[in-house]
């Protein structure tokens, strides 16, 4: 049975009285729940949320699937996103992408083995100027080749 | 011509980032002035500058603050900082480097309209950018400069950061004010306009982070200092995000009407070597793609971009060399739209997934000739007939790709492969 820590639920309490609709608190509350629940949300973690929001599931869950920040299944404990849209296109963006996919020995979206890492392409990430880059987890990595962004996810323990 | 750093003066100090930082270089001294003019002479010297909306659009600032009631209904003030049309990193900048002034254009912009609370939508990838401006609202209600009766003048603003959690869509001003209601980000019919009924019914006001920075430099100065740079119709400086096949990629502040070739050859270092340039795409990947002769022609300003059948839209400055596929190029964006269309209005939800199967049925080798046309049919149909500029956006880029570089889709059909590389999409690596 999920259930928040007494800090997420603390958390999701006040951004229910943070903004001026209760509502408002669907989309924060889905990042904290997320965050205590391995990274991915479930109809179970949805269930709850309703119960101590107080809000129906149904709203939850459209909020839930709209937005592309919240996974719908489990990902590695470091979440590969390499920008592929057009201006890391022009620089080898994608190339970085398949390379890293090789490397790792999995397809897209597909966690590695050990459960260290899911590659995903992913649309703009507003890091036009220095690709090509890829976002692991909360933190931009720029200005990289196929070989650097490989050494880097090499040295992620 | 040269850059013009009205805004972007201080970007390179670490410390600009800092309340202590952002006051040695003059930051909220102006807030200081506007908190004793009347909120109507703040309006209409933003309305005498010029100053048109930096997020895409382009419509006039202090016209779309006149659309507001007058009356004494609470209203809110919006700062949309869903920075997400591809090619644009301007407003993550901005607000890295200088939250403060962000803040201090909303507080002058909020006593203007007459608001006592604010949201910075800001896109849920920005973690840093967003924790970079939660620590300043820190610093700026610490210091009085927020909350109840700032710096003893009588006026309240309230500021807290949103953060969005993945969707283009939240762009689009409506849109926006839905996913911050706890909605799908879908955007809403318009009229009525946010002006009159937005966030939670409310008059609300939608600005871009770069617009609402902006407008302390005019009060600061003066609508007629501000109007020094700039045209008559496109005033004041803008900050453009060159990005693409070019030596120095990176966002660059001009006076608008700067020479477009310029920016590329100039500050952009320009092509990298032994390649020649194709074309750019002038104001983030919505915009129609101009030809390399187009390019020479053309002015980042409003009116000379539309006169040359495209738009400056963000300011974001794509650009593309003579090694890149066209036809590969438009299947990037064919796909980005069909992956971001919010599914509420049947010619974007359908059209754009058309036309990123017809794409890609084209560099898997599966295309006829006439679905060279077909792009183009759909295409047309979903222009000008949805709630909100998503359809058309996606329209634009295969209509403009398409005519003006014909010879490489008719040669990717007959021949299965690209035309410039040579190869096959499956061969292309990625």
């Amino acid at each position: 049975m999920f259930k928040l820590s007494d800090k997420g639920l603390e958390e999701v309490k006040k951004e229910l009285n943070r903004y001026e609709a209760r509502e408002s608190a669907i989309i924060p509350s889905l990042y904290i729940a997320q965050k205590e629940n391995n990274g991915f949300i479930t109809p179970e973690v949805i269930k709850y949320l309703s119960n101590v929001m107080d809000l129906p599931e149904s709203r939850i869950n459209e909020v839930f699937k709209f937005y592309t920040m919240f996974n719908q299944k489990p990902v590695g404990k470091f979440h590969v996103q390499v920008c592929t849209n057009i201006s890391c296109a022009l620089e080898g963006g994608r190339e970085m992408a398949s390379h890293i996919c090789h490397e790792l020995g999995v397809q897209y979206d597909q966690m590695t083995t050990d459960g260290r890492f899911t590659v995903s392409r992913v649309e703009c990430l507003g890091s036009c100027g220095t690709a090509p880059m890829m976002q692991v987890n909360d933190t931009y990595y720029e200005n990289l080749t196929p070989e650097t962004a490989m050494n880097l996810l090499r040295g992620m323990k | 011509m040269a850059e013009v750093k009205l805004l972007t003066e201080f970007y390179h100090l670490d410390d600009f980032q800092t309340l202590a930082g952002y006051k040695a270089k003059g930051g909220y001294e102006t807030v200081q002035k506007a908190l004793k003019m009347q909120p109507q002479a703040i309006i209409d010297e933003v309305k005498a500058s010029g100053l048109r909306g930096r997020g895409g659009a382009g419509f006039p600032t202090g016209m779309k603050w006149g659309f507001l009631p007058k009356n004494n209904e609470p209203r809110y003030l919006l700062c949309n900082a869903d920075e997400g049309e591809p090619g644009t990193f301007k407003d993550r900048m901005m607000m890295e480097r200088a939250p403060h002034q962000l803040i201090e254009g909303m507080i002058i912009s909020a006593f203007a309209v007459g608001s006592n609370k604010g949201y910075i939508y800001i896109r849920g990838e920005y973690t840093y950018p967003a924790n970079v401006l939660y620590k300043a609202l820190k610093e700026a209600y610490d210091a009085g400069l927020l909350g109840k009766n700032i710096l003893g003048s009588g006026f309240d603003f309230d500021l807290d950061v949103y953060r969005g959690a993945g969707a283009y869509i939240c762009g689009e001003e409506t849109g926006m004010i839905s996913s911050l209601e706890g909605l799908k980000g879908q955007p809403k019919l318009k009229p009525p306009f946010p002006a009159v009924q937005g966030y939670l019914r409310k008059p609300t006001i939608v600005n871009n982070v770069e617009t609402l920075a902006a407008v302390t430099y005019i009060v600061r100065d003066g609508a007629q200092a501000y109007r020094k740079n700039g045209t008559e119709k496109s005033t004041g400086t803008k900050l453009f995000s060159l990005s693409g096949n070019v030596m120095k990629p990176g966002n660059y502040e001009v006076p608008l009407g700067y020479p477009l070739m310029d920016l590329l050859m100039n500050e952009g270092g320009g092509m990298k070597p032994g390649r020649k340039l194709k074309a750019v795409i002038p104001g983030g990947s919505s915009a129609p793609v101009l030809t390399a002769e187009e390019v020479a022609k053309a002015n980042l300003d409003y009116e000379s971009l539309a006169g040359l059948g495209t738009m400056l839209g963000s300011g974001a400055v794509i650009v593309i060399d003579d090694s890149q596929c066209m036809v590969d190029m438009l299947g990037v964006l064919t796909h980005f739209y069909a992956h971001e269309s919010c599914g509420q209005c049947t010619p974007c939800r359908e059209g754009t997934g058309w036309l990123n199967k017809i794409l890609h049925s084209i560099l898997e080798g599966k295309g006829r000739l006439q679905d060279i046309d077909l792009l183009l049919k759909v295409a047309d149909n979903m222009k000008g007939k949805t709630i909100c500029a998503l359809s058309d956006a996606a329209a634009l880029p295969v209509l403009s790709f398409v005519t003006k570089f014909r010879d490489e889709f008719e040669f990717y059909v007959r021949e299965g492969r690209s035309k410039v590389k040579g190869t096959t999409y499956a061969e292309m690596q990625h």
